[in-house]
């Protein structure tokens, strides 16, 4: 039977050696360096919930329909009268918030160990794509429910290209097919979700891997590992990809795929972060809801658009500094002096910039999901303004300080000489 | 457009029950206890069901309480459908909107949007309102459209809201003004129950979810520790 199927893969191997000849390149002989620590799990989780959401999407699609008549009731079908349909549903919902939870901690591990730095700038561009993108794909999933957290959320978001000088009124009604958000817009975003946008994110992860397997992984310490070969020609600190790290990601899937089923099967709704309750009832064009959030991954950025004071009544500046919020990521490579790559040798100020930085982007964070009276009002001596307003200002200039300071502070930041290889 | 910003401006995670002013009871349900969701059925059907409908639940669904499709046709559907119909009302929308100002809504996730303290605290809130067009008033849920359907198992009661002193809490104070035919033990079992079934009824897969989820966590548990092995296996001779 073996020698069977070896004479198999020989006749296949003979007419199509590339598939073998990739396996080597992208696997059995891609070099990783061999320190790779807890922080390098989550590239691969990002593929593996990748994986899931298209899967636990393709069986909602068999049951989901897009019409504003019927979309919520379908939702509801799937929950009750479909086997297993309530399973599918649940794994979908938690593998979006999944993602955003993994993609974050990826990215964090890029700030940690200066992954974005030369020779890695394509990769960290490609990355930084992939991050819009799934943003874009999140955005119009979360519209196909047709709850009201769904139609407002939509209706606030396309509302805000309503607010670009000149073109917004016409930008916005391109964008929704119609005046309000309706059955022409439910239609052309579950076009976006289904295909469209999981064809880009799809090509751009392989953009992201092939880029990355050009110049090989960066790993804790920051050195580069290529510098020092053995006799054979490998790096002296690499370990093929397969089996070393393909095994190690196994058992961090198997890890990760344990905390995704406790979210999944007792806490769905996260408290109202990952299911807001809002979204158990149907929309209602006719009826603003009191109270509308965005879910928990954009509210970092909502609350950088709600910081920005109206210019001229026009909300306008708000969305503009949003937006550069998220592009003036692109230019990390470049704004970053430092000599060498990795927090274990970077100097204090760089340190302290990184932690005031995840400090800012959780409490932005959490005050995009609060009301701006949470935190209270200060006295008449500061106009009586909110102080989760305020707070929101403060920490949005540390947002980019963070970024535009960054030349400066890397540049006479005292960095400790990096080791010749790698350390365990 | 400003006004959505503005309407954006408040907007607080799950908290659309809370904020009115009259602090919500803890709702003692217990998504396990059979009898109790039976007699909130019983109640469902017989107070509810005439007016709000349960448009994506299926009575022969119902047998996740422990009861046959026959017993479900004999106690639990009083109009002509069929034991796989969905739990539908013959009041139309626009006849809703009508007779009480609002269309009642569908119950089907209202255990979901509105959480069980919500509907266990505002069933057992209604008060007679000379001022209000129903002649009942809600302490959870000011000037709502809905009349106290279970007013005869409660009887009417009286509420005196008074001011709170410097924007402190208001201070209700109740009072009963005719007796009904429970009291207020037995009421308050009423109501729990049915708030049971209305919170299962949101989501009869509740308890299968957290059934499998245990059998699952359990299956990659074992799982991990063959993965863990493997790697461990793998990894001995790189240093």
């Amino acid at each position: 039977m073996a020698s069977r199927l070896m004479a198999l893969w020989d006749w296949f191997d003979a007419r199509m050696p590339s598939v073998a000849e990739e396996f080597r390149k992208h696997a059995s002989e891609y070099y990783a360096p061999k320190n790779f620590n807890f922080w390098y799990f989550f590239g691969a989780l990002s593929i593996l919930v990748l994986v899931i959401q298209f899967v636990s999407g393709i069986f909602l699609t068999m049951n989901y329909k897009p019409d504003a008549n019927l979309a919520f009731g379908s939702v509801e079908y799937i929950m009750r009268d479909v086997p297993g349909g309530w399973l599918i549903r649940y794994v979908h919902s938690t593998g979006a918030s999944a993602f955003f939870a993994v993609v974050y901690l990826h990215m964090f591990r890029a700030l940690l160990y200066g992954s974005y730095k030369q020779p890695r700038e394509l990769v960290w561009i490609f990355g930084v794509l992939l991050y819009l993108t799934l943003m874009a794909e999140a955005f119009f999933g979360y519209l196909l429910p047709w709850g009201q957290m769904s139609y407002w959320g939509a209706q606030v978001i396309v509302n805000l290209f309503a607010s670009v000088p000149f073109i917004g009124p016409d930008l916005s009604l391109w964008i929704r097919g119609d005046y309000v958000v309706s059955d022409a817009t439910l239609n052309r975003f579950f076009a976006l979700h289904v295909i469209a946008i999981p064809l880009v994110l799809l090509g751009l992860v392989a953009a992201h891997i092939l880029a990355l397997h050009d110049v090989g992984s960066n790993n804790p310490d920051g050195v580069e590992i290529k510098k020092k070969k053995g006799p054979d020609g490998h790096p002296l600190d690499g370990i093929p990809f397969h089996p070393y790290y393909t095994v190690k990601d196994i058992a961090g899937a198997v890890a990760f795929m344990m905390i995704f089923c406790v979210v999944m099967f007792f806490v769905p709704e996260m408290g109202g972060y990952f299911l807001e309750y809002n979204n158990f009832i149907p929309a209602d064009p006719l009826k603003t809801p009191a109270h509308i959030a965005p879910v928990w991954y954009f509210t970092p950025y909502y609350s950088i658009l709600r910081a920005v004071p109206p210019l001229f009544t026009s909300q306008f500046p708000g969305v503009m500094v949003m937006g550069i919020a998220t592009l003036i990521l692109f230019f990390l490579p470049w704004l970053d002096r430092s000599p060498v790559k990795s927090i274990r040798y970077r100097g204090v100020l760089y340190k302290s910039a990184l932690a005031i930085f995840v400090v800012t982007f959780l409490v932005l964070g959490y005050l995009g999901t609060e009301p701006v009276t949470v935190w209270g009002q200060f006295g008449p001596w500061m106009g009586n303004a909110d102080v989760a307003t305020v707070a929101a200002r403060v920490f949005t200039l540390l947002y980019f300080a963070f970024f535009i300071l960054m030349p400066w502070y890397t540049a006479i930041d005292k960095s400790k000489p990096e080791p010749e290889r790698v350390t365990m | 457009m400003r006004g959505l910003l503005v309407a954006l401006a408040f907007l607080p995670l799950g908290c659309w029950a809370s904020g009115a002013g009259y602090r919500l009871d803890r709702a003692p349900i217990d998504p396990r206890d059979l009898l109790s969701l039976q007699s909130g059925a019983r109640t469902f059907v017989n107070y509810c069901l005439n007016c709000h409908g349960a448009q994506y639940m299926r009575y022969n669904r119902l047998t996740d309480l422990g009861l046959t499709e026959a017993q479900i046709r004999e106690h639990l559907i009083l109009t002509d459908a069929k034991v796989g119909d969905t739990m539908k009302v013959a009041l139309s929308a626009a006849d809703g909107k009508a007779m009480f100002g609002a269309a009642p809504p569908d119950l089907s996730v209202i255990g979901r949007s509105r959480s069980a303290d919500w509907l266990y605290t505002y069933l057992r809130g209604f008060y007679r309102d000379a001022a209000s067009p129903t002649g009942w008033n809600n302490a959870v849920f000011p000037q709502v459209a809905m009349p106290h359907v279970l007013w005869s198992l409660q009887g009417e009661r009286a509420l005196e809201i008074v001011s709170g002193k410097d924007h402190g809490p208001n201070e209700y104070r109740w009072s009963q003004v005719s007796q009904g035919t429970q009291n207020t033990v037995q009421y308050d079992t009423t109501v729990r129950d049915l708030v049971n079934f209305l919170v299962y009824v949101g989501e009869p897969a509740a308890n299968d979810r957290k059934r499998i989820g245990i059998w699952a966590l359990f299956a990659l548990g074992i799982l991990f520790i063959f993965a863990y092995a493997l790697k461990k296996e793998y990894w001995k001779d790189v240093h």
